[in-house]
Order: C-alpha cells, then sequence, then structure tokens
C-alpha cells in the first residue's frame, strides 16, 4: 500500500538553510547526534543578536529535555541545520545535554535488557 | 497516518520526564510504502514527527551542498517516534528510506543505533533487496518483519528466508503495522535478537 506522506521528494531549496547557518560547514552526525538529548542550561539570557531560528530553538529547549530530532522537527529545520545552532549554544554555554549516546557496538547487555523489559511493561 | 499529521502546525513539544538520562535508537527500514510511517505511529507516545532533509540525488555530504545552486537537490522525510521505557530511559524509533542515494542519511541515521527493524512486503519481496545491502553495508544487526496489509497475501517463512538470503539465526516475524501488539512484538524479537547477538 502506498502511503503518500511516506518518503515523499520534494524540491529542497538550500537558501535558507545557507543563510541560517552562515554557510558553515555542517556538524557531523558523531557531533550531536538525532538522539542526543537537550535543554536550556538554567539562568541564561538569550544573545541579544540571536537569529529567529536561534530564538525558536531557545523557547522550545527552554521546557525540558527533548532530543535534537525533536527539536529540529518542532522548528521545521533539517537535522544538520539544527544540530548546527545547538551545537553554537552548547559552546557558548547555553545548552546542557545529557552524556552522548554511546555507539551501538558499545551498548551494553544491561541496557539491552532494560530496553525488553522496557516494551514488556508497556506493551505486554 | 495522512499527510496532515505532519502539516505545518506542528503538536506541541512534548518534554520527557525530568529523570530520563538515556536516549537509544532503533532504526525502522524498509522500501518506499512499506508501512514504516505507520509503524512508528503504532508504538510511539508522541505523535510522529518528521523533518525534512535535503541532500542531492547523487548522495554527496549535506556539508558540500549550501551555496552550489547548479546540482539537482532533493528532501526526503525523516519520520520518527519516542517511546519512554523508563524513568531514565527513552528508546527514538527512526524511519529511514531504503533508497542507496540515501545514503548520507544513512550515516546520520545509524550512528548509535541499536539495531534496524526490516519492514518487508511479501508481494515486494525484490523491492527489499538493496534495503537489505545497505542494512548489512552500515553493519546492524537486524530483524525481518513481514508486513501485510493485504491478508490475502500468502507466504511461507521459508520462501522470505529464501529470497532474502538470510543467515538461519536471523528473526522473521510477522507483522501488522497498524497493531501495537504486533508491532510491540516485533520490536522485542529484534531486542531479543540483539541480547543473543551479544552472547
Amino acid at each position: 500500500m502506498t502511503r503518500p506522506s511516506e518518503d515523499d521528494l520534494v524540491t529542497g531549496d538550500f537558501v535558507r538553510s545557507y543563510v541560517i547557518t552562515g554557510g558553515r560547514r555542517l556538524p557531523s552526525p558523531t557531533d550531536l547526534s538525532l538522539h542526543t538529548l537537550v535543554t536550556l542550561a538554567p539562568d541564561r539570557e538569550l544573545p541579544r543578536q540571536a537569529s529567529p531560528e536561534v530564538r525558536a530553538i531557545w523557547d522550545i529547549c527552554g521546557g525540558g529535555y527533548l532530543s535534537v530530532a525533536e527539536v529540529a522537527a518542532h522548528l521545521g529545520l533539517p537535522t544538520a541545520v539544527a544540530r548546527l545552532l545547538l551545537t553554537d549554544l552548547a559552546e557558548q554555554g547555553h545548552l546542557l545535554r545529557r552524556a552522548a549516546p554511546p555507539a551501538a557496538q558499545a551498548v551494553d547487555r544491561g541496557t539491552l535488557e532494560e530496553v525488553l523489559h522496557g516494551l514488556h511493561t508497556l506493551f505486554g | 497516518m495522512d499527510s496532515t499529521r505532519f502539516s505545518a502546525d506542528r503538536p506541541a513539544a512534548t518534554y520527557l520526564p525530568a529523570g530520563v538520562r538515556r536516549a537509544v535508537k532503533i532504526v525502522v527500514v524498509g522500501h518506499f510504502g512499506v508501512g514504516k510511517t505507520t509503524y512508528i505511529g503504532s508504538l510511539s507516545e508522541i505523535e510522529p514527527l518528521r523533518t525534512e532533509e535535503r541532500m542531492t540525488a547523487a548522495s554527496a555530504p549535506v556539508d558540500d551542498l549550501v551555496g552550489a545552486g547548479a546540482k539537482e537537490t532533493t528532501t526526503v522525510a525523516l519520520d520518527f517516534g519516542r517511546i519512554t521505557l523508563s524513568e531514565e530511559l527513552v528508546l527514538y524509533l527512526f524511519g529511514t528510506p531504503g533508497q542507496q542515494r540515501f545514503v548520507q542519511l544513512w550515516e546520520d541515521m545509524t550512528v548509535g543505533a541499536l539495531g534496524a527493524l526490516l519492514l518487508v512486503d511479501p508481494a515486494r519481496l525484490e523491492s527489499t533487496f538493496p534495503v537489505i545491502d545497505l542494512v548489512e553495508s552500515f553493519g546492524l544487526e537486524y530483524a525481518v518483519a513481514v508486513n501485510s496489509f493485504d491478508p490475502s497475501v500468502r507466504y511461507e517463512e521459508s520462501e522470505i528466508r529464501e529470497a532474502l538470503d538470510l543467515l538461519p539465526d536471523t528473526p522473521v516475524v510477522h507483522c501488522d503495522a497498524r497493531d501495537v501488539a504486533s508491532s510491540a512484538e516485533a520490536l522485542k524479537e529484534l531486542v531479543r535478537h540483539l541480547l543473543t547477538r551479544k552472547g
């Protein structure tokens, strides 16, 4: 069954991303992965020169922890662009992040057992 | 899972419980239209979310594209959902398109993934070949979930195994992506397989 919402292909426009990032090189996936959890650090002030996108990130990250992917999706940004802006904020001390998730090879048995147990608890 | 779910008025952010310390990720892969978005929607505790990732059809890295107006560019949708598994652990499910030309997206998607659930339509097995190639080339452990929207399509597990040239210990489970319990069982089967592989 073909569902129109899945794997949609549309023509992209790069100008917006280019302006938001200032044409800088986008971060590699290992810098800040899509499931890294982030939130705004306490008692920080929004930089006065903040772009609309940074302001939006500031607002959404102020309420608690979300993954990088959720921040990107809620703001309508490609994940690479969101990652770059979040990396900037982290480097400026505005952002807290939970310890980076381990590489899959390094995931221990205990974590997998926790995942399985959690699925059993939630879904039977 | 119609397209309005991903329209401009996105759902408000649902924050994680304050105690959640760790996030893990499983990728849900399969060919176009196999039911990845439906599957994620069945299990996610939040309205499934979507980002639009931009890249060249030639699958050059995204960062080579900025300012390069002459290249042909495409946008591919990336759907994902979330399951808070315990007071301190959250699982993300990322739906990843199976096309070879999105290999850059695969690098982003698969970094740190526990494994992959490969959704297969028994009526379109040949469409799964390139997806399996990708899964294996990225070194992901995986389980096969045979998702059939059409109950009249009959298949034997042995046919699927043979057609896809699966290893004997690769799990093959039936799955109705619209059904929560069935979808959860497929995910559990994958995690049990990952545990077995850990030895």
